[in-house]
Formats: C-alpha cells, structure tokens, sequence
C-alpha cells in the first residue's frame, strides 16, 4: 500500500527494516529471555543515523520529521517492543529539551542524543503519582544558585541506561499545579542514583528503573524553561510524542499479523493450509483491517505536527489509544492463529502479546486518554454554541 | 593510504530460480545487488581509510544501471565513483574486464592499493583482481582474510583451503578480498542522502584510452558457446536393494552430480 | 560486432524473452510499417522482440531459442594467428610442501584423453626446489609422456611472481595448446595472472572438458550464475587455452606398470629481485575458521533416530570424509545431544548446500522449511512414511546404523 511518503522517509523506512532483519530478529527473544538491554541494536539505528529524526538540524539532528520519527518508531517495534520502546523513549527525553531548552540546553544536550552516543529518560511518574500526574511528591528546594532534589521517580524506561535526564519535581508547593518544574539531569550527579531494574510482563529488554534524588544537588541552569512551567513542559512532551507511542502499537501489531500469515501458510491440518480456512481468512483480515486504520491516525497526527499545526492533542490521543488496544487484539489473535505453537516461547508471537500489553498501560492509560478525548469532545461542542 | 575498490553490479543469484516448465533462468523480479564480496572489500577499504585517512574510490565497469550499485557504495561512505561504460565494454570476458579497468585505474591516476571481491557471484571467476594486477604490473595478493598496513606496505593473512599464509606485500598492490574479512557496514542516513545527490564520473572507452582490439567481446580471448541449465534435481527415488547395492547407486548418483 | 532481430523474421512468441538471462529482450510495439496492404492500416501493430544493447552482453543465450532464426549476431572476423604451431596438452603439477597435489594427477588423468583426441602428447609443468625432482616419477604414473621441470630455491613455495615468470617462459618457448591447472588457491592465483602475461583464454572452475571433434578445440564446461545455469566456453583464437578445473571432479588413474619412456625437460628460470618483494612470513592454522553450517556446501544432520548422544559419532565420521559440516533436528539440540549452533530447521538455522544428508530425521515441517533448498537431498529413516522423503531426491528406508556407516566407509574408498 501507498502511504505517500517522501523519498527521505522511505530510506528512513528501508534502512531500519535491514537493520531489525540484521541485528534486531535474531537476537530479540535472547534479550526477551535474559532482559539484556539491546545496546547492539542502538549502536546500529545510531551509526546509521537514526538517532537524531526528530532533532533540528542544527543540533546535529535531521530536521523536526515525526512521520519518519514514527516510521523509524513502527519498523523497530515492528521487529521488537522492548528496542523499540528504549529507540523511542529517548525521543521521549530529549523532547523537553527541544521544546523548552534554552540555546546553551539545547547545544549542551541534543548533539550527542541527535549522534546516538548518549540516550534520554523522561522522569514524571512517581508511586503514587500516575494517572495522577499532578500528585507527584519529588521536590526541587530552591537553595541560593542551585537546587536539591529529593525524591524518587518509578517505572522510568531506560532508567540506568540513559545519560540524560528530564525530571519534573515540584518547586513551590504552595503554587498548585502552576508549583512544578522541569529540570535536565545527568547519570553520575551525586544524589542521583537509581533502582534495582524491574522485572516486567514485556519489553523485557527495556531497562524500567527508579530514579532516587537524595539531596542531588543541581545548578539553575539545569532548570528548564521557567519555574512553574513543569507540568506545562510534561504536558506539551507527552501529546508530542504519543503518536509515537502509536507508532510503536502499530509496529507490534503487524510484527504480530506477519507472524500469523506466514503461519498460516505454512501449517497444513485436515489436509489443507489453515490459511485456506475462512475462519482464519476473516481473522486476518480484521487484523490487517484494524493495523491499516491505527497506521492511518498515526500518519496523519504526524503530519499535521510536521506541517506546523498547533493543536494536535486531540487526534494525538486518538491515535494512541486505538493503536494500542489494537496491538493488543492483533497480538493476541496471532497466538491463536498459531494455536500450541503460538504459546510457546520459542516462536515470536507469545512475546509480541506480553509487549502490547504496555501500550494500552503507559504515556496515559487508554482510560485517561478516553477522559482527554470526551472533555476535548465537549469542549469543542461548547465553544460552538 | 588511497584506495581504488572495483565492483560490479550483479543479479542475486541466491534468489536465482529456474522455470521448471521451460527449464530456462527467471530473470524477472531478481534484484540487482552489489556482488556480495566486492562489499566486503569496500568495507576493508573504509576501515583502512579510518585508520590511516587518504581516499576511497569505486569503479565498476557496467551498464548504466550499474551506477545503482556504485550508490550503494557511497552510501557506505566511499568518496568518489566512477561508471566505466561504453558499447565496447559489452560481451568482455576477464581479459577484457581487466584491460578495461585497469586503463580506467590508469586514467584515474593515483592509488596506493586497489582491492576486489574474491569473485563476482555471476562469473565466479576470481580472474579480474589478479587480471588487473597484472595488466598494471603491479603484485598481487588473493584470498586476503586480514589487512594490516604498515607504512607502505600490506601484511596480509590469506585463507588457503587448510591453513592461512602470511605475506608481506609492498605498495602498490592488487588485494582481493574473501566474505571473512570483515561484516560490511550497513549504510547510514546521511550516506544514502549523499548517495541520491552524488555525481556519477561516467568514463567511456575514448576517456580511458582504451585500445579497441582488448575491450568487448572483440577482444575477448573466450567466448560462450552454450548456456543450459544443469538437469534438473528429479524428485524422490527410494534406492532400492541389498544394503551394499543401495550404497553403490547412491555413491554413482553423487558422482554423477559432480558432489564427490 | 553486433547483434538485432531481424523484424521481418520476427513473430513475437517471446522465447527470447525467456531464454535471456539479463532481461535483455523486451517485447515492443512498432509504427505501423510502411507498405501494409490496405485494409490492414487499421491493424494494431504486433509486438516484436527488442534487444536492449546496454543490457545484452552477447551471451548468446537467445540465439539457440528463436524458431525463426531472426535473431542475427555479426561477427567481424578476427585474423587467425598462426595457431598450429602450439601443440600438447599440458597440466600444471601443483606441489605444495613438496608433494604434487591430488588434482594434479585428476588433470592428468583427464588430460590422456583430450591429448589423444588431438593426436597430441601430454605434458607436466612441475616447479619446485631441487628436491621436487623426486615427484616426477609419479607423474608418469599417471599418464604424462613428458614432464618440464624448473628447479630454483625460490621456487620451493608457491608465490605468484616466480611462479608466473617461470610458466610463463615455459609456455611462450614450448607453446602448448592446452594448460590445465586445478582451480585451487594455488592455481586461481596462478592461472589469472599467467593467462594474461601469455595472452591466452582462460575459463575457471570447469566441471567439464571435451575437444570439439570438428575445430579440435577444447570446449570448456562450467557452472555460472550461482550454479544455476551451466556454460560451455571456447578459445578459439588464443594460445594456450587455458583452464582452472575443479578439483575431485574427475577421477585420477594411476598406471602401475612401469615406464619406460619417459622424458624430462629442465628448465632454469632466471628470477630477479623484483620477483621476490612479496615475502612468505608465515604459516598458520587457523582454528577459528570452523566449518561455519550457513556455508557449508555438504551437510549431514542426525535426529532421534540416533537414539543417544553418543551415536552423534556417526554423523560426524559422514560429514568428515565428505568434508562436510553436521546439522541436527531440533529434537536433538533440545534432548542436549549437540549444541544449538547446529540446529536446522524453522526456529534454527536455514541452510541450501550441495548436499544435504538426513539420518533419522523425520522431516516435521519445521526441519524442512530449514533445508529444502538444498541442491540434493538424502534422507536415511527406518519409516517408509517419514515426511522427509517427500523432499529427498534420494531416499533410503533403512537402519541408519546399517547405512551410515556403510556410506561413510564407500567414500572412504573412493577417496582413496
């Protein structure tokens, strides 16, 4: 099928698949079984330039392009969630700093994230501050020229891993939601340390850790845009990269629908393939039907951000929570199309279900992202009265 | 250290497969690639270039849509490229591919060491690296496994059929260059944005001062008389028999298909 | 030098078009020609072979094909050098560590028959340090009525410049109109070199020798393409013609009576300093060079019809004579009776030798998505309804233990 892309996105697109066909397949249920981090995957996507899609050119990236971002996204996970999730969770990082950084941030950080020497982290979520995002406790106290952090940040994707570090920590309590700010932190400052690495359900090689701010002391100049803007900062990072997050579900999804027609092809019951039955026909075509409808929301939220448009938070959040719960059915309609062997481990599909699952779960549960959509839904039908 | 790196554009003949109803080669849908080994030498090339700096330079003597395969290359990070082609060229054997590249390499001028692929997947000669060697008067290594270089000249470890040889060779030299040597990089970004924009330096037979009478199939010592393909594999015999008898035919069959 | 279709011979049935293995020949529609009787104006125009001369490299291929001999090659006639002065069948007797190689004697063999259909004597070049003289003797053995020896220090181990000097001075004073070498490392490295210092056609890798009875040429059989496709290769006007050949492809014989005619011609090769600046600084064995399976071009696999570890011996005693690499059934790796590094099969490694034999493997859908692309299959299994013999070219219902070891002990016979 056509999806109209530009040359530049096609290479984007056909670089990555020899990549994940080289480097990324052969080793993915190893990294799945030992949750080894798949550094010999970043390093690939990295030397061939595949590190800095969504980064300005003239910090060393090629130029603000999130449908090649997402493409690039899409074929990894396509390959494997866990690299997949680590690849994008960098963009998710480093998105605060383009954003909102100032010039010396911006030259300080993004050269080397844009080169893939170094990876990002994006630190919100807290224990008891998920959904709830404004419940986060880590405080950032204001003492002379610098500031000490206390607290500590869970379920942080590539946690340890990561160079570079954007954390959201509250500056003024007294201020609301309008009492928190954004900093940039790097591994090694002394009082920031990190968690044991958790063991997780899917994308098992991607390393979720906590991070642990015990008196961690940083200079002003770590602060990110001005103080307040933290949750503002959070908010405008999270809408810009969830058509990633969809791109990610999208990549799973047909990883998954691969698997499954290749299968079914292959496996002969009752003396013909079971592709032939119209059973597993009607699956497959509601599969592909639904991964063709979330690549669709996808691509288009990435163009209009790529064509300048302000106000993407709406389809954004579409496209998230319909390429997840659709990662999720197609994953799991995989391993039934591949029946005993779909639920062993030694064939690819069982993985590509534990990996959807988190689609559904992280960057806003489907739940929040149905509250957003309604309000925004209603709001609008307000406004033209 | 200069390098002058000679592919050539090939069919994949790994994807290769025979019409069984005609019994002829089907050409179609089989992609055009760069011969597998002459990536590896492309490869040997950058490496040594990141090592001791100077240049990278691919040539292939080809069609026009040859330049496809030279892209390729650039996208890997070679820095030049030159398209060697002309009606002449057409129906050469290795003396004439030789002759012809080496009058390219001529023209080209400077060089410290020329590296090739073993052989072409399509020919399977391995007769045009040493052809250059020779036509250059230059010496020649093959079956290098591993490069070193030291000032101006090459230690080289060669896979021979049961042990490895270590030569020391000076410069400038011929290297060919076998698939163990080193992984081919993949191509970057960058390199494939380069490789689009990229300038191909087309040389024809007048350019390179070619003499007439040893390019093309004119002056080509050897000349294909028949293509066939090979009989057909014939599918399942059960050999029948006394044990010893059963052995008998089975070893006549593998002797038959040349296996042993 | 030029080749067309001819247009009026042409019908458009498109035979070409297949028989081309560049994808040279397109089927075109032509302008209306002139000259149509009337009422045919109104005809479309049929299509008719095209040949794309960037593409073609006047293989010749398409030329047998057509039915209606309208394709037409134009050749500009080359002047014949005097040719009949080279005469004799020559073959190069490599020598490594001062023992003529096996291939050598295949040549010679191989190249009894080719000198007697010329009416021509046959001939060995063995160079070699003083003590290769001890050789000779064998060549005779194995049918050469004359052998050229050049003795030099520098000759004791190959290299390609004084090696290439020296054959290439034998050649140019004797003039022979045939040499033959194996295509071994050795031989490629020579032969390419040799072939243009002499000016002499050479064609690599053949499987198959003959003289055309007719222009008492050697007609030169090869595979190309990949192996897809075979070709028969001349040297009509250049001397010597030259071949590298494929060793085990011909059978060696040795005489075992003595000889008495025999004659040796020495030659002393001048070699100069600058035929010695590439040095020999070592000898390796290579241990990381295994025999890699993906590589491999003969493969023999065992699955649970071994019934234990230990008989995995069996299958490595076949793939050693056969020079080959082991592969296993999943079934095997898992019981742990081999490593994972050899598995076949869906989830382990996909494979396409030459040859590839299976012993006690039942042929699960899942081995044979990993195999069945392999040139020649053998499959050994005590079940007549194993799966795997619906992909065998050849099949054996029978006891592996019985035909293993058997087959392993033939080939060591025939090897010997």
């Amino acid at each position: 099928m056509d999806y109209l892309l530009t040359e530049e996105q096609i290479m984007i697109r056909d670089l990555v698949r020899k990549i994940a066909k080289d480097k990324i397949i052969p080793k993915r249920l190893e990294w799945d079984e030992t949750g080894e981090f798949p550094w010999e995957a970043l390093k690939a996507l990295a030397e061939a330039d595949l590190c800095g899609l969504y980064i300005p050119e003239e910090y060393g990236g090629m130029g603000a392009n999130i449908l090649g971002y997402s493409i690039a996204g899409e074929e990894v996970s396509r390959a494997c969630g866990g690299v997949g999730v680590s690849y994008m969770a960098s963009g998710l990082g480093s998105t605060p700093i383009i954003l909102f950084g100032s010039e010396e941030q911006k030259k300080k950080y993004l050269p080397a994230i844009a080169a893939g020497k170094k990876l990002a982290a994006f630190g919100l979520t807290e224990a008891n501050a998920g959904s709830d995002a404004a419940g986060i406790e880590t405080t950032a106290k204001k003492e002379g020229d610098y500031y000490i952090l206390n607290g500590t940040k869970q379920w942080i994707t590539n946690g340890g891993e990561a160079e570079t570090y954007t954390v959201i920590a509250i500056s003024d309590k007294s201020k609301g939601p309008r009492g928190a700010s954004a900093f940039i932190l790097e591994k090694g400052t002394p009082g920031f340390t990190f968690g044991k690495k958790e063991n997780k359900m899917g994308i098992r090689c991607s390393a979720t850790r906590e991070l642990v701010f015990q008196d961690c002391k940083i200079h002003k100049s770590q602060l990110l845009g001005k103080e307040g803007m933290g949750f503002i900062v959070a908010m405008k990072t999270l809408d810009m990269t969830r058509p990633g997050i969809g791109a990610q579900a999208v990549g799973i999804a047909q990883g998954a629908l691969d698997e499954a027609l290749k299968y079914s092809r292959q496996r002969v019951q009752f003396g013909r393939p079971i592709g032939s039955f119209q059973a597993i026909q009607h699956m497959l075509a509601d599969m592909a039907t639904l991964i063709e409808a979330a690549r669709a929301l996808v691509y288009s939220t990435a163009r209009m951000i790529d064509a300048g448009c302000k106000d993407f938070t709406l389809p954004a959040s579409e496209a998230k929570l319909f390429a997840s719960d659709v990662a999720m059915k197609v994953t799991t309609d995989a391993v039934q199309i591949l029946g005993g062997y779909g639920y062993m481990k030694e064939y690819p599909v069982e993985k590509m279900m534990r990996d959807a699952k988190i689609t559904q779960i992280y960057e806003g549960t489907n739940q929040i992202q149905r509250n957003q959509i309604a309000l925004a839904l209603i709001k609008e039908s307000a406004s033209k009265k | 250290m200069d390098i002058i790196v000679c592919i050539k554009q090939v069919p994949d003949t790994t994807e290769v497969k025979i019409n069984p109803e005609t019994n002829t080669l089907v050409r179609e849908g089989v992609p055009s690639i760069v011969n597998p080994f002459d990536e590896n030498a492309v490869e040997s090339a950058l490496q040594l270039k990141e090592k001791y700096g100077g240049k990278v330079t691919v040539i292939t003597m080809g069609p026009p849509q040859a330049a496809e395969a030279l892209r390729t290359t650039i996208a890997m990070g070679a820095d030049e490229v030159y398209l060697v082609s002309d009606r002449a060229f057409a129906g050469s054997d290795t003396w004439a591919t030789s002759y012809t590249l080496s009058q390219a390499i001529k023209k080209i001028g400077r060089f410290d060491l020329i590296l090739c692929g073993k052989q072409a997947i399509d020919g399977d000669t391995a007769q045009v690296g040493p052809g250059i060697a020779e036509w250059l008067d230059i010496p020649q290594v093959t079956f290098a496994v591993k490069i070193d270089a030291e000032e101006s000249k090459l230690k080289v470890e060669r896979l021979l059929e049961e042990v490895n040889e270590v030569v020391e060779c000076p410069l400038p030299a011929v290297v060919t260059v076998v698939k163990q040597i080193n992984s081919p990089r993949l191509p970057s970004l960058k390199g494939m944005m380069r490789a689009k924009k990229a300038e191909i330096k087309n040389l024809s037979a007048q350019d390179i001062g070619a003499d007439l009478e040893n390019t093309g199939l004119k002056g080509s010592p050897t000349s294909v008389v028949k293509i066939f393909t090979p009989p057909p594999k014939g599918g399942g015999e059960i050999l029948a028999g006394e044990a010893a008898e059963i052995i008998v035919k089975l070893t006549d069959k593998l002797k038959e298909r040349k296996i042993i | 030098m030029s080749i067309k279709v001819l247009l009026d011979k042409c019908t458009g049935c498109t035979l070409c078009v297949k028989a081309c293995p560049f994808g040279a020949i397109k089927m075109e529609e032509l302008p209306a020609e002139a000259g149509l009787p009337a009422g045919q104006a109104g005809k479309r125009p049929k299509k008719k072979a095209v040949i794309d001369l960037d593409a073609c490299t006047l293989c010749k291929a398409c030329i047998p094909s057509c039915k209606f001999d309208a394709i037409e090659i134009t050749i500009e006639k080359t002047e014949a050098k005097d040719l009949s002065k080279y005469r004799g069948v020559w073959v190069f007797a490599e020598q490594r560590e001062g023992k003529v190689q096996s291939v050598a004697y295949e040549l010679l063999t191989e190249g009894k028959k080719l000198a007697r259909d010329l009416k021509t004597e046959l001939s060995a070049v063995l160079c070699g340090d003083e003590k290769i003289e001890d050789e000779v003797e064998s060549l005779f053995h194995y049918g050469a009525e004359k052998v050229y020896l050049a003795t030099h220090p520098e000759l004791k181990h190959y290299r390609t410049a004084p090696y290439a000097r020296t054959v290439a001075e034998i050649i140019t004073k004797y003039k022979p109109e045939i040499f033959l070498l194996g295509a071994t490392t050795l031989g490629r490295d020579l032969a390419a070199r040799l072939a243009i210092r002499v000016g002499a056609g050479l064609t690599a890798d053949c499987t198959g020798l003959a003289i055309d009875p007719e222009k008492k040429i050697l007609m030169q059989t090869r595979p190309a393409f990949g192996g897809n496709i075979m070709a028969t290769i001349q040297t009509p006007n250049h001397r010597p013609q030259m071949a590298t050949v494929r060793p085990k492809v011909f059978k060696k014989i040795k005489n075992e009576k003595p000889i008495d005619k025999t004659k040796i011609i020495r030659f002393s090769p001048v070699i100069g300093v600058e035929d010695l600046i590439v040095k020999l600084l070592d000898i390796v064995q290579d241990d990381t060079v295994k025999v890699n399976l993906a590589e491999a071009e003969i493969i023999v696999s065992g699955g649970r019809g071994l019934g234990e570890a230990g008989n995995f011996k069996l299958i490595e005693e076949l793939a050693q004579v056969l020079g080959g690499a082991v592969g296993a059934s999943r079934a095997v790796v898992d019981a742990g009776w081999i490593s994972a590094h050899h598995q076949v099969g869906q989830t382990g490694k996909t494979v396409a030798p030459k040859l590839y034999i299976a012993c006690g493997i039942a042929g699960k859908i899942q081995h044979l998505v990993g195999m069945q692309g392999s040139d020649t299959i053998i499959a050994i299994n005590k079940d007549p309804d194993a799966p795997i013999f619906k992909v065998a070219t050849y099949g054996i219902v029978g006891d592996l233990f019985e035909f293993v070891p058997l087959l392993t002990n033939k080939i060591k016979e025939l090897r010997s």
